[in-house]
């Protein structure tokens, strides 16, 4: 890959950028309500996002840096498992369905706007609320780092090295985040999803045809990892149960994060957000072929040194430098917008450690909405085990987040965050019932 | 609509889970579908799917906003 300055690509997509940070301060003016100083309308936009906004705003998540570079890099690499990203991206609106309007109305009744206001809420423990609000600021570093590592893969493609570019556009960034609240992200995502859509739509209508065809792009990755002696098109009969926690580990924890809640909270509605798990599956599709773009880098026959890579590469290989700027720019708008978000060796095994962390606060956010048998200590205990429990195991597998299971004959790899859940439930089923025998009074 | 419908659509809800997670379902090569093996196009089928279901529970729930 040439990582040479080109002008052309470079004055693309700084047209873009520019396009973008005025957008972010005349946002100061949209939608403008009285006053900025109430944290609802800084935070939240007012919780006046209808359907559309909150297709952009919540849809845009799964379109980060991170997706765009290292779900391809992935593929590219180990073949048909990393394509768990398109289950996990099915199965997590039928969640959002049933739960999240459950948490909006909870929200909206008492005014809340982070999670740990709901948990605090709902089971008056200052300790259960510190450790769900400290979970999500540590669970989302990791996501953050990920961003950056997308955000640099973009930047050097257009030969931009080192951290002064970055730097200059983060503190534009937090300039008018400050001044405008949510309302900033939420109109740049806009800006940002078509670019993406546009680079997305061109990259899977564009590249196989001058690959010779999908049928050629598979043959190629296939003849690839036979020739490499790792990976496969399919999965191996051990990487099953790997493959399907990893799904659905990653979808119970989608919605646990600050930024995904906060697109959440700033809807207008429980229907708003019902519609929108029906309309959001749209991102979806785009996400599975874009995953393939990983084997259209075999195809393409490009040799890299770093996975990451695979997609600036094959965008600089087949497309005009104009197009290519343009789709640097909407990768780098993109991972902006997560740091913008939020006030405050391979990229996928980072982003599986924040899983394993953010799962944890899945219980007491969640459980308290269908029932009130739980009460904090219990909750705290869960949390306890299940986030250290899970950090633990994470640590003895060489930071792999999976664990290796024997059952007799059998053995397979399980995602250490289901693993971590399902202890964190159980500890906390069995001290809340001692707790509840002794009639324990509600802490507060 | 009828409140006891509206519950029932939502169990369609579960039908992904079990189409995607239980892995044998559909890790094959054949038959395959416009260049892509059935593992894969198999997958991608299942967005529209789920929206579909999707779209069928919030049309029995609606009302209960």
């Amino acid at each position: 890959m040439t990582t040479e300055l080109n002008t052309t690509a470079l004055a693309v997509f700084v047209f873009f950028f520019v396009l973008v940070t005025v957008m972010g301060f005349v946002a100061t003016h949209w939608r403008r309500p009285k006053t900025l100083a109430h944290i609802d309308e800084w935070g939240l936009g007012g919780r006046s996002f209808g359907i559309w906004i909150t297709w952009f705003l919540v849809g845009g998540d799964f379109y980060t840096a991170y997706t765009v570079i290292a779900v391809p890099a992935l593929v590219y690499t180990v073949g048909a498992y990393g394509f768990f990203a398109l289950p996990y991206t099915i199965i997590v609106y039928p969640f959002v369905f049933m739960v999240m309007p459950l948490l909006w109305q909870r929200t909206k009744d008492f005014g809340y706007v982070t999670a740990g206001d709901v948990v605090h809420g709902q089971f008056g423990s200052r300790g259960l609320e510190l450790a769900v609000a400290v979970t999500g600021v540590i669970a989302t570093m990791p996501y953050i780092a990920l961003q950056l590592v997308g955000m640099t893969a973009a930047l050097k493609a257009l030969g931009l090295h080192g951290e002064v570019p970055l730097a200059i556009a983060f503190i534009v960034l937090a300039l008018y985040t400050y001044s405008a609240g949510l309302r900033a992200p939420a109109l740049i995502a806009f800006v940002k999803d078509i670019m993406i859509y546009i680079v997305v739509i061109a990259a899977v209508a564009l590249i196989p045809s001058k690959l010779g065809g999908y049928a050629n792009v598979f043959a190629a990755a296939d003849a690839a990892f036979q020739a490499k002696g790792s990976g496969s098109l399919l999965l191996q009969p051990n990487q099953y149960v790997a493959y399907a926690t990893l799904a659905l580990g990653s979808a119970l924890a989608a919605f646990m994060y600050p930024h995904t809640l906060t697109g959440i909270f700033a809807s207008n509605s429980g229907n708003t957000i019902r519609k929108n798990a029906a309309l959001l599956p749209a991102y979806t599709l785009l996400l599975g072929l874009l995953a393939l773009l990983g084997y259209m880098g075999h195809a393409a026959g490009l040799k890299l040194d770093n996975a990451n890579d695979v997609v600036p590469a094959l965008f600089q290989t087949l497309f005009p430098s104009w197009f290519a700027g343009f789709a640097f720019a909407a990768i780098a708008i993109g991972a902006l917008l997560v740091i913008l978000f939020l006030p405050t060796q391979f990229a996928l095994d980072l982003q599986l450690l924040d899983g394993v962390w953010i799962l944890q606060t899945f219980p007491a956010l969640v459980f308290g909405l269908y029932t009130n048998w739980f009460r904090a200590p219990g909750l705290i205990a869960g949390w306890f085990v299940g986030f250290f429990g899970g950090t633990l195991f994470v640590w003895i597998n060489g930071l792999k987040p999976l664990q290796p299971v024997t059952i007799g004959e059998t053995s397979f790899t399980v995602y250490i965050g289901v693993l971590a859940l399902v202890a964190n439930i159980f500890v906390a089923a069995v001290v809340n019932s001692f707790m509840t025998k002794r009639n324990q009074p509600r802490a507060h | 609509m009828d409140k006891r419908f509206g519950t029932a659509a939502c169990w369609l809800l579960i039908i992904p889970y079990i189409g995607l997670l239980w892995v044998p379902f559909y890790n094959f090569h054949d038959p395959v579908l416009f260049g892509f093996p059935f593992f894969y196009w198999y997958q991608l089928a299942w967005v529209p799917v789920t929206a579909f279901l999707t779209w069928i529970a919030y049309r029995s729930m609606r009302n209960d906003d």
